[in-house]
C-alpha cells in the first residue's frame, strides 16, 4: 500500500473511532456497570448499616432509617479522642516528614554530584522494603530504647515509613522551579536557605501541598504501627480504637461500627479529592514561569 | 586547595542530613536489628527480654522444621499471585480498557467506586470485607438468591476470601498507571493497525500491551510489594485463622512475636520477609535504572 494511500484512508477512521468513543459502546458499559457493581455491593453494606439501628452482617434497607448510630458513637470517649489522635499523629507525620523532605531534596535538585544518582536510587530502594516485616524489629527497638506509647517517637518512625516517597516527590516538584529565579536573590546577598524559604517554597506550594495530604492520608489510614507501638487507650488513633471497640467479632453493634467507620473515613475521602482536583494544576507549574 | 572544597561541599549537603538520620535510625536501624535480633532468643517479657541469648541459626532451624512456616510461605505466594499478579493486575488492565471503550459517565462513576475501595483507611476496609463475606453477609444472600447455597467464607475458604477481599481493595492502583499508561499510546499507532485489518484483541496483544510494557513490570513490582506487606486485611477477617488455614508472613510473624512471645523467632519470620521485599525491590530500582539512563 503506498504511503498517500494510506494517509486517505485514515482520515475517515480516525473520525469514525473518535464518533464511536464519543458514542460509548453498549457491551464495555454492561461489563463495566457489573464489575463496578462488585466493588460497590461492599461499601453499600457500610451505608446502609450506619443507618440501621438493628444491622448486623447481611445487606438490607433499613426498617427505620435514622442517625442514631452516628448520635450512639458522638462521644469524646468512643470518638472525638480517637481522632484527635490521628489528627495529631498524622498532622505531627506530615510535619516532619514535609520538613525533612524539602530540606534533602533542596541540594539533591540544585546541586550536581555524582552521589545524588546513588542517594536517590537508595532512597527508593528503602520504599520497597514491607513495614510490615519491620514492625516486630521496630518493637524491639522501641522496647530497647524504652520509647514504647510514646507518641513523637511513633511520629518519628511513622514519618521515615513515608519519607523516600516524600523525598521522591517533593525533588520532582522543586525540579519543575527554575534555578534562574532564585539567582537574583542570591545576588542581592540572600543565603541558599533564604532563597529556598522566600522563592522556592512559595513556587512550589501546590505541589508540598499535594505531598502533605498524601502522606496525612496514610498515616490517618495506618492501623498496623500505632496498633504495635501505642499502648495506652488515651493515646491510641481511631484506626486502633475502633479495633479494640469492635475487632472482637463478640456481640459487636454492627450499625455503630458503621457510622464509627463512615465518620472515620470522611476527612481522607475530602482531602482524597483535593488532591485529585489539584494535581494536574501543580504539574503545570513550570509553564507558568517559562513564558 | 582540595580539603576546602570537599568541606564547602559536604557543608552544602548538610540539609540532607535529616532525613539521612531519620533512614538510618527508623529503617536501617530495625532491619540491621532484625537480622540481629534473629540469632537471639530475645522474648517479649521475662529474663529473655532483658538479656536475651546468642543462639545462632537455631530460630531458623527451627523456622525449616515447623509446619507452619512452608505453609504459611505458600499462602503468601497464593494471596500475591492471586490477588495481586492475577486479580489486581489483569482486573485493573481490563478496567483501563474497558473505560476506553464506555460512555464517560460510567467511566467516571465505575472509577470513582473502584477507587473508593481503595482510599478507605484500611481497617475501615477490612471491616466492610468481614461483613461482605461472612456467613450471612451480602455475598451469601446474592448466592442464596441464586440458589448457589451459603459456604461459610472465612471459615471454609479464607484464602479465597482474603485473596479477593484485597483485589476489591487494590485494583484501583492498577487501574490508575494502567489508564495513564494507555493514555500515553499515540493514537495514530492503533489506528494504523486497525487500517491494516487488526481487531480489537490483536491489536491489545501485539500493539498496546508491548507499548506499555515498562508499566506492567512497574506496576507489578509494586502490587507485589504491596500485597507482599498486608497484614490489617487479613488479621480483621480470618486473624490467620482458622488453623492457621490463612497465616501468610505477616501474620506469622506478628503472631510469633506478640502472642506468642518469642521476639526471636518472630525476627526470623520477619527477616525472610524483609529478604523477599529486598530482592523484589532491587529488582524494581534496577528496571528503573536501565528505563532512564
Amino acid at each position: 500500500m503506498s504511503a498517500p494511500a494510506r494517509t486517505a484512508r485514515t482520515r475517515p477512521a480516525t473520525t469514525g473511532s473518535r464518533q464511536r468513543r464519543r458514542a460509548g459502546s453498549t457491551p464495555a458499559d454492561v461489563v463495566l456497570l457489573l464489575i463496578g457493581a462488585g466493588f460497590l455491593l461492599p461499601l453499600l453494606w457500610l451505608i446502609l448499616a450506619s443507618l440501621d439501628a438493628e444491622a448486623g452482617h447481611e445487606l438490607r434497607i433499613p426498617a427505620e432509617a435514622g442517625a442514631d448510630n452516628f448520635a450512639a458513637v458522638l462521644t469524646p470517649e468512643l470518638l472525638f479522642r480517637p481522632l484527635w489522635n490521628s489528627v495529631v499523629l498524622s498532622g505531627g507525620t506530615a510535619v516532619v516528614t514535609l520538613v525533612a523532605a524539602v530540606l534533602a531534596a533542596y541540594p539533591l535538585s540544585r546541586y550536581q554530584s555524582r552521589f545524588n544518582r546513588p542517594f536517590m536510587y537508595t532512597v527508593l530502594f528503602g520504599t520497597c522494603l514491607p513495614i510490615t516485616a519491620i514492625m516486630v524489629p521496630v518493637y524491639g527497638l522501641f522496647v530497647q530504647f524504652e520509647l514504647l506509647d510514646s507518641m513523637p517517637a511513633t511520629i518519628f518512625f511513622m514519618a521515615t515509613t513515608t519519607l523516600p516517597m516524600a523525598i521522591w516527590m517533593t525533588k520532582n516538584f522543586m525540579d519543575g522551579v527554575p534555578a534562574s529565579l532564585e539567582e537574583a536573590a542570591w545576588v542581592d546577598g540572600a543565603t541558599r536557605m533564604a532563597a529556598l524559604r522566600t522563592i522556592v517554597l512559595p513556587l512550589m506550594r501546590q505541589g508540598l501541598g499535594v505531598v502533605f495530604i498524601f502522606v496525612f492520608i496514610q498515616a490517618w489510614g495506618n492501623f498496623f504501627v500505632p496498633f504495635v507501638l501505642l499502648l495506652s487507650e488515651a493515646r491510641q488513633p481511631a484506626a486502633v480504637s475502633i479495633f479494640s471497640f469492635f475487632g472482637q467479632h463478640g456481640a459487636v453493634a454492627y450499625g455503630q461500627l458503621a457510622a464509627f467507620s463512615i465518620l472515620y473515613s470522611l476527612p481522607v475521602l475530602v482531602l482524597y479529592v483535593i488532591v485529585a482536583r489539584g494535581a494536574d494544576g501543580s504539574f503545570a507549574l513550570s509553564g507558568a514561569v517559562r513564558g | 586547595m582540595q580539603l576546602p572544597a570537599t568541606a564547602r561541599q559536604l557543608f552544602r549537603y548538610l540539609p540532607v542530613l535529616p532525613a539521612v538520620l531519620l533512614l538510618l535510625v527508623f529503617l536501617a536501624g530495625p532491619v540491621l536489628w532484625a537480622f540481629h535480633a534473629s540469632l537471639t532468643n530475645a522474648g517479649l517479657t521475662g529474663r529473655s527480654a532483658r538479656n536475651p541469648l546468642w543462639v545462632g541459626l537455631d530460630n531458623y532451624g527451627r523456622l525449616l522444621a515447623d509446619p507452619v512456616f512452608p505453609l504459611s510461605l505458600f499462602l503468601t505466594v497464593v494471596f500475591v499471585g492471586g490477588s495481586a499478579v492475577l486479580g489486581q493486575n489483569l482486573l485493573g488492565l481490563a478496567l483501563a480498557v474497558l473505560m476506553r471503550r464506555a460512555r464517560p459517565v460510567v467511566s467516571t462513576v465505575v472509577g470513582t467506586t473502584v477507587v473508593a475501595a481503595w482510599v478507605l483507611p484500611e481497617i475501615v476496609a477490612a471491616f466492610a470485607a468481614y461483613a461482605f463475606f461472612s456467613g450471612d453477609g451480602t455475598l451469601n444472600q446474592l448466592l442464596g438468591s441464586l440458589g448457589l447455597g451459603r459456604p461459610d467464607w472465612l471459615y471454609a475458604f479464607p484464602m479465597v476470601a482474603v485473596t479477593l477481599a484485597n483485589v476489591w481493595r487494590g485494583t484501583a492502583f492498577s487501574m490508575l498507571v494502567y489508564r495513564a499508561a494507555l493514555n500515553d499510546v499515540p493514537a495514530e499507532v492503533t489506528e494504523a493497525a486497525q487500517m491494516d485489518g487488526a481487531h480489537g484483541w490483536q491489536r491489545l496483544a501485539f500493539i498496546t500491551l508491548p507499548m506499555i510494557r515498562g508499566s506492567i513490570t512497574t506496576n507489578l513490582m509494586l502490587i507485589t510489594l504491596q500485597t507482599l506487606a498486608v497484614f490489617t486485611l487479613v488479621w480483621v477477617m480470618t486473624a490467620g485463622g482458622p488453623a492457621n488455614a490463612s497465616t501468610t508472613l505477616p501474620v506469622l510473624a506478628y503472631q510469633e512475636a506478640f502472642k506468642f512471645g518469642d521476639i526471636g523467632y518472630g525476627t526470623a519470620v520477619a527477616s525472610v520477609l524483609i529478604l523477599i521485599g529486598a530482592v523484589f525491590g532491587l529488582v524494581y530500582v534496577r528496571l528503573l535504572r536501565e528505563r532512564n539512563p
